[in-house]
């Protein structure tokens, strides 16, 4: 009956499952435009991490292995 | 190979490898992931269709590629968080690095269709249309994979408004208690 905590009481020990999972509540949360943003940012950053890698030598090679051997063999 | 095509799929392969690893979950095979999807394709240049989107074009190869050997092994190397570890030495300086570890976590643990979903969209870039051409499937499942991602997300991080993607300390406290 008691489900409405106080923030701060969410983040004590006891309810710090990391796993909140709504079994049985069909109600799917409508997430608010800045959940959806702050979420979006966190996908960017760890997929533009790897994006500012680069291409590593590995496929820059292989590409060139197959260009050299397609056309111009040396 | 003409020049431009080797150009074309050069210029994909940075976000074919954050895809890979999204799906992988781990750097390496996400490498070789990428590395059987180049080979593919360039074994099948022909049937790609010049003036159409080569990203998405390789993106649908390694996909498929993933589909068909990949997830089925994907037990088997659970390791994912630490090989992201290692590849992320860094993050922006907005996100709070607790928060950012808690984001990754839970992405591992979305359903593959919609994590899929949600990567394709939101970071790489494509549209519904073409994310639904990349899975194979209509655009409203696409819709709807990527709006239960979100929700899933957020629920896995036990967000439910704004607010709660509170200071480092707050965020630091619930990972403490977790471990």
């Amino acid at each position: 009956m008691n489900d409405r905590k106080p923030l701060g009481q969410q983040r004590t020990m006891e309810t710090a499952a990391p796993n909140r999972n709504k079994k049985g509540n069909p109600k799917p949360a409508k997430l608010s435009r800045d959940v959806q943003a702050r979420l979006g940012q966190q996908l960017r950053a760890m997929y533009d991490e790897v994006v500012n890698q680069g291409v590593p030598d590995r496929f820059s090679d292989l590409l060139n292995r197959i260009n050299g051997g397609n056309k111009d063999k040396q | 190979m003409d020049d431009s095509v080797r150009k074309a799929v050069l210029a994909a392969v940075p976000s074919l490898r954050a895809f890979a690893i999204s799906l992988c979950g781990n750097v390496d095979r996400a490498d070789d992931l990428v590395q059987e999807t180049l080979l593919r394709a360039l074994a099948n240049i022909d049937s790609f269709q010049p003036g159409t989107n080569m990203s998405a074009w390789l993106f649908t190869i390694l996909r498929n590629h993933f589909r068909s050997e990949y997830r089925k092994r994907r037990r088997e190397v659970e390791d994912g968080e630490g090989h992201y570890a290692e590849t992320l030495k860094s993050q922006p300086d907005q996100i709070g690095q607790v928060e950012f570890r808690e984001f990754r976590e839970a992405l591992a643990q979305l359903p593959a269709d919609q994590r899929e979903a949600l990567v394709l969209v939101g970071a790489s870039g494509f549209s519904y249309e073409e994310a639904a051409h990349i899975c194979g499937c209509a655009v409203g499942t696409i819709k709807s994979r990527v709006n239960r991602a979100r929700t899933r997300l957020a629920e896995l991080m036990g967000i439910e408004s704004a607010e709660e993607f509170g200071p480092d300390q707050q965020t630091r406290a619930v990972l403490a208690s977790g471990e």
